[in-house]
């Protein structure tokens, strides 16, 4: 690895140390910036442009040279609603019981998904047998591609599945888990938390490798106990790594869509229809193709997740720059 | 032959542009499989490409979501492939290619005058697509329930109500879990519900759901009172497809309504576990017993290089021993009226199997002309969505009957617009 | 030493070596579960991949995968399926089923293979043992060209996780390490991008990457999948710990800014990176959305692709898609093996602050 590396490394450094007295140190930033600009514009950054121009033309045509301007009429159809929270007196009902399904969702998920990847990073740092095993096991779901892991839990919980087949056996009798909206609900945060925990795990590991282990040493020698070390050292330390981790978190629970549409479809009816899915439905898989009011639903849900990531990082500032 | 695509791909790759031009005769077959299709095209177009030197024919086997999904966008902007097996017949007909001027249309007309007009729509009304995988949806019976249950099986001419009151007093006698089940599919509560009365295209030939709210009523009613198995349809979500074969195989649905596509799976699986039997479509308060067809076919594009070669191999494929060798090595039905009237021995199969295959191939008669028009329709895929979907809805008690049927009209007036 | 109160107080890293304490039962009682609930799916998944597909829709499921034995009856070409018969003469004795119709059945015993005896079906109870069905792994070499794809998934996936990792760690340095005009411009357009998944853009993606000419290119899933903003955000938030006056002594010697990059900087992120790489690893290795509508030709295949390619409109096949799924699991199973203990000689332990 490292022979292709390093003289790569010292390649890449004849032009960069030009470019660094020709601009300045601070300047160089751009030079660092501008691949990552690049490859951003192109792929990340152009396509959501394009996507204004789909939100506001409309008719099934792929091609935006053959699509009629209709101004906001897709945004004006998605947010014509007798009562917000009633989604049945909308005219897209089904966006607005994706949104409130996905509100709930991310609530529900970004908790459990934060405190159990904390609480298993915590341990898997401390002083255990078999460390990397176990970072391993907790890690080995993230492998998994979504539409194997609702492959799985499909097994486990059909009609006569693995778990119902447990339940019927400890005499307890099964549940029909998957016809009941608020199980399909509830299972579908578990197994969102259960496939992604080991990510979350994985980040919270890093950071608090990176706590110089000092500190807790300064810190029981002042006798301080376990839960106030947490609380006083690991926590404060281990802050922009949180909040990398709610921030993605939280934005990846509002992108959920794989492995829940391939494990329920989103049913029962639209219990677990969550917004992406409705965008992805609209937009691609469905019949006929509504591009304009898919790029218009993903332009709202982008516009709100701005508003609410900036007042996460507004709200840590101090954390952030500290 | 090999090592060339791949060596031009390579170039091609190295230097960011797409292969394709590079060799003159060049033939891309974007195939999905449901079983072997496409292993039994690749070895039969062999021929072709024996017969014709420098022609090479890749058939490139994808899932069946990139023919739903990708490929029409991959059309729209011109990177489609010469030809492709599809199943929204209708609804891709801009971008096909009319065969007419290099086969023989009266052979054609002869040959497959039942579902050439499937691949047609609107004032492109050529000859473009070759339908390879005829279906038919229709009942399977789990002949040892009842049997075990000691209930007589209704016999021709039984009506949905009497199957149900039947497959009923079945599953309470036996361990049966369920008295019926349908695929969570629109195409297949399709045929059903025209037995109901459903009209699905007005007058001037567009898509309704007129018709539709007795059957949508019956069926809710059945999914609530568990005539139905509820999970079918009430698990998923969307326009999800999902069928209730495990459960048949498993000997706990009584009638299993879904198509000719499921014999060689039930032959092979149930085994000599039950007897089963294919029993064609019940029929409806109307008086029709019918079921609805459908299936796959193969299409060439605009967009190729080579339009007459890609309609000689479409030819090719379409002539009579060829045909009959695809669908008894494949174990369709055949669309190739001559195959049909011969009858097909299907490879590989069960007496059993050639029965029920057979039986199916004979419940083409009791289509009805509606059902036939319904899958040439080319919205009828945005209809079928919306089927699933509100119905699904009514059935987990989201919306009831009415509000469903509000909304089925709703949403079928907003994919109008939305084609336009 | 003071009263030790929760798992993690214990488990900070700060505690001596002694007898186990209760909060180790309790931690090690959450990993244990931890491997129940984690792992077991997983092995259900690779025994299930030697299920043939009449055990794989068998209600309820069962634990290891069984089939149903044969005897070999002299005077038969073809084994015959062995049942055991509960009732009647023949009770308790393993007999050869010859046919079955409609609740009956016709066996013989390999004792007296000219004997046929007709029973009723509900009489017999058939003989199975554990066997794995191999086949569902033989077949998929048999069937088709699996290193190709492999290859393939192997160089997307190295291309890629290579090109983002060195992309996304200029530009946290650039947005962790430096004052500049913009700086919160771009951090912004950082976070914007995060905001709109793959999924929603699929189409303006793909226009883009055919009009660039990367249309059933390798390069076409590998370019796009470099550009994920997670690794830019994740990166220079862990950038922001590492001190600066590193790197103000690193300058007094004159070192070159990019030999601060590529020689403090990134070996004292390598927890960090390590924990990007195998997310990367993993993100490409499993993409399927994308490479499905860039790549239609099956010598461009990833395995991905190939594996979805078992999905029919009507059916699938379970068994072949199953046995595909684990072999793709494996080679990503044992980068993440090798890499993962990477993330724990990070800063804490080579000794730097």
């Amino acid at each position: 690895m490292l022979a292709v590396i390093t003289p790569l490394m010292r390649i890449i450094e004849i032009p960069m140390l030009a470019l660094q007295r020709l601009l300045g140190i601070n300047r160089l930033a751009w030079a660092f910036l501008l691949p990552n600009l690049i490859l951003f514009g192109l792929f990340a950054f152009l396509p959501v442009i394009l996507n204004v121009f789909y939100a506001t033309s409309g008719s099934d045509n792929v091609l935006l040279q053959n699509r009629p301007f209709v101004g906001g009429q897709n945004f004006g159809q998605l947010l014509d609603c007798g009562n917000y929270i009633d989604a049945n007196s909308c005219r897209e009902d089904k966006f607005w019981r994706a949104v409130w399904n996905t509100v709930t969702f991310v609530t529900l998920q970004a908790g459990f998904m934060v405190g159990f990847a904390l609480l298993t990073a915590v341990i898997l740092n401390g002083r255990i047998r078999a460390r990397g095993f176990f970072r391993s096991v907790f890690f080995f779901p993230v492998l998994l591609s979504p539409v194997v892991v609702a492959l799985i839990w499909k097994w486990i919980l059909q009609r006569e599945g693995v778990l119902n087949a447990f339940l019927d056996w400890t005499g307890l009798g099964g549940i029909n888990w998957l016809v009941d909206a608020q199980w399909a609900f509830g299972w579908s945060v578990f197994i969102s938390v259960w496939a992604h925990m080991g990510f979350y795990t994985l980040i919270l590991l890093a950071g608090l490798q990176a706590i110089p282990r000092d500190v807790y040493e300064a810190a029981t020698m002042d006798g301080a106990s376990g839960w106030r070390t947490f609380r006083r050292i690991t926590l404060p330390l281990l802050a922009p790594t949180m909040l990398v981790v709610l921030v993605l978190a939280l934005i990846r629970g509002v992108q959920t869509f794989d492995e829940i549409y391939a494990f329920t479809g989103g049913g029962p009816g639209t219990a677990t229809t969550f917004i992406i899915q409705y965008i992805y439905e609209r937009g691609f898989a469905g019949a006929p193709r509504l591009f304009g009011l898919a790029a218009a639903a993903s332009l709202l849900v982008a516009g709100v997740l701005v508003v609410l990531t900036l007042a996460q990082l507004w709200a840590n500032r101090r954390n952030v720059d500290g | 032959m090999r090592q060339t695509i791949l060596r031009t791909t390579a170039l091609a790759a190295g230097l960011g542009m797409t292969a394709g031009a590079a060799m003159a005769q060049d033939i891309r077959f974007q195939c999905y499989s449901d079983g072997n299709e496409c292993e039994v095209y690749d070895d039969l177009l062999s021929r072709f490409e024996a017969e014709n030197q420098g022609v090479n024919i890749t058939v490139d086997v994808v899932p069946y979501q990139a023919i739903l999904e990708n490929l029409p966008v991959q059309l729209a902007a011109g990177n489609g492939p010469d030809m492709a097996k599809v199943t929204d017949l209708g609804g891709l007909n801009q971008y096909y290619l009319d065969l007419a001027p290099y086969i023989d249309t009266a052979a054609w007309d002869e040959a497959f005058g039942n579902t050439l007009d499937w691949y047609r729509a609107g004032d492109r009304q050529g000859y473009y697509g070759l339908h390879t995988q005829l279906t038919i949806t229709g009942g399977f019976v789990n002949a040892t329930l009842f049997e075990q249950a000691g209930v007589e099986m209704p016999g021709e001419g039984a009506t949905w109500d009497d199957w149900a009151t039947a497959t009923k007093a079945v599953a309470e006698a036996t361990d049966a879990d369920f008295p019926m089940a349908v695929d969570r599919s629109g195409h297949r509560v399709a045929g059903p519900a025209i037995s109901y009365g459903a009209k699905f295209l007005d007058a001037e030939g567009k898509g309704t759901f007129d018709g539709f709210k007795p059957f949508a009523e019956q069926f809710v009613a059945w999914n609530e009172d568990g005539t139905m198995a509820r999970d079918v349809w009430a698990s998923q979500g969307g326009a999800t497809y999902a069928d209730a074969a495990q459960e048949f195989i498993n000997g706990e649905v009584v009638l299993y309504y879904s198509g000719s596509w499921q014999v060689a799976r039930l032959d092979e699986q149930v085994g000599d576990f039950f007897d089963w039997k294919v029993i064609g479509s019940p029929c409806g308060p109307t008086g029709e017993c019918t079921g609805m067809p459908g299936g796959a076919g193969i299409v060439g594009f605009e967009q190729t290089e080579h339009p007459e070669l890609v309609a000689k191999i479409i030819d090719f494929l379409a002539q009579k021993d060829i045909y009959a060798e695809a669908a008894a090595r494949t174990r369709n039905l055949p669309a190739h009226q001559g195959v049909a009237a011969e009858g097909v021995t299907f490879e590989d199969v069960t007496p059993a199997a050639q029965e029920a295959l057979s039986a199916f191939a004979a419940d083409l008669k009791n289509v009805s002309p509606t059902a036939f028009a319904y899958q040439g329709y080319a919205g009828n895929r945005a209809m079928f969505g919306i089927t699933v979907e509100r119905l699904s809805q009514a059935i987990v008690g989201e919306l009831t009957v009415d509000d469903a049927m509000t909304r089925m009209e709703d949403d079928l007036k907003a994919a109008a617009e939305g084609s336009q | 030493m003071a009263d030790r109160s929760g798992v993690t107080g214990f488990l900070t890293a700060t505690r001596g070596r002694g007898r186990l304490h209760w909060t180790d039962w309790v931690s090690y009682g959450y990993l244990f579960l931890g491997v129940f609930l984690m792992f077991g799916p997983v092995v259900w998944l690779v025994l299930s991949s030697f299920k043939d597909q009449n055990e794989l829709d068998r209600f309820p499921p069962r634990f290891l995968p069984y089939a149903q034995e044969v005897l070999t009856v002299p005077g038969y070409d073809d084994p015959l399926p062995a049942f055991t018969v509960t009732e009647g003469d023949l009770a308790g004795q393993v007999v050869g089923q010859t046919r079955r119709a409609a609740g009956r059945a016709e066996v013989v015993s390999p004792d007296a293979p000219e004997d046929r005896v007709r029973l009723t079906t509900d009489m017999l109870q058939p003989v199975e043992g554990v066997a794995f069905a191999t086949d569902n792994y033989t077949q998929l070499f048999a069937r088709f060209d699996f290193l190709r794809y492999f290859w393939n998934s192997t160089f997307i996936t190295i291309a890629a996780t290579v090109i983002m990792l060195l992309v996304n760690a200029m530009a946290a340095f650039a947005l962790s390490k430096y004052q500049f005009r913009g700086r919160n411009a771009v951090l912004l357009i950082v976070i914007g991008t995060l905001m709109i998944p793959q999924t929603v853009v699929l189409v303006p993606l793909f226009l883009i990457v055919t009009k660039l000419g990367m249309f059933n290119s390798l390069w076409g899933v590998i370019i796009p999948g470099a550009a994920t903003p997670t690794g830019v955000f994740l990166l220079r938030q862990y950038m922001i710990t590492i001190p600066d006056e590193i790197l103000d002594a690193a300058r007094m010697d004159k070192a070159s800014e990019w030999k601060i990059f590529w020689r403090i900087i990134l070996p004292l992120s390598a927890p960090a990176i390590a924990v990007l790489a195998i997310l990367a690893i993993m993100w490409r290795w499993n993409d399927f959305l994308w490479p499905l509508i860039v790549l239609t030709r099956t010598e461009n295949f990833t395995l991905q692709l190939a594996l979805n390619s078992f999905q029919g409109e009507l059916q699938t096949d379970w068994p072949s898609l199953l046995a595909m799924t684990v072999l793709t699991l494996l080679p990503i199973a044992a980068v993440f093996m090798f890499l993962q203990k990477y993330i724990a000689t990070g800063i804490a332990s080579t000794g730097g602050k």
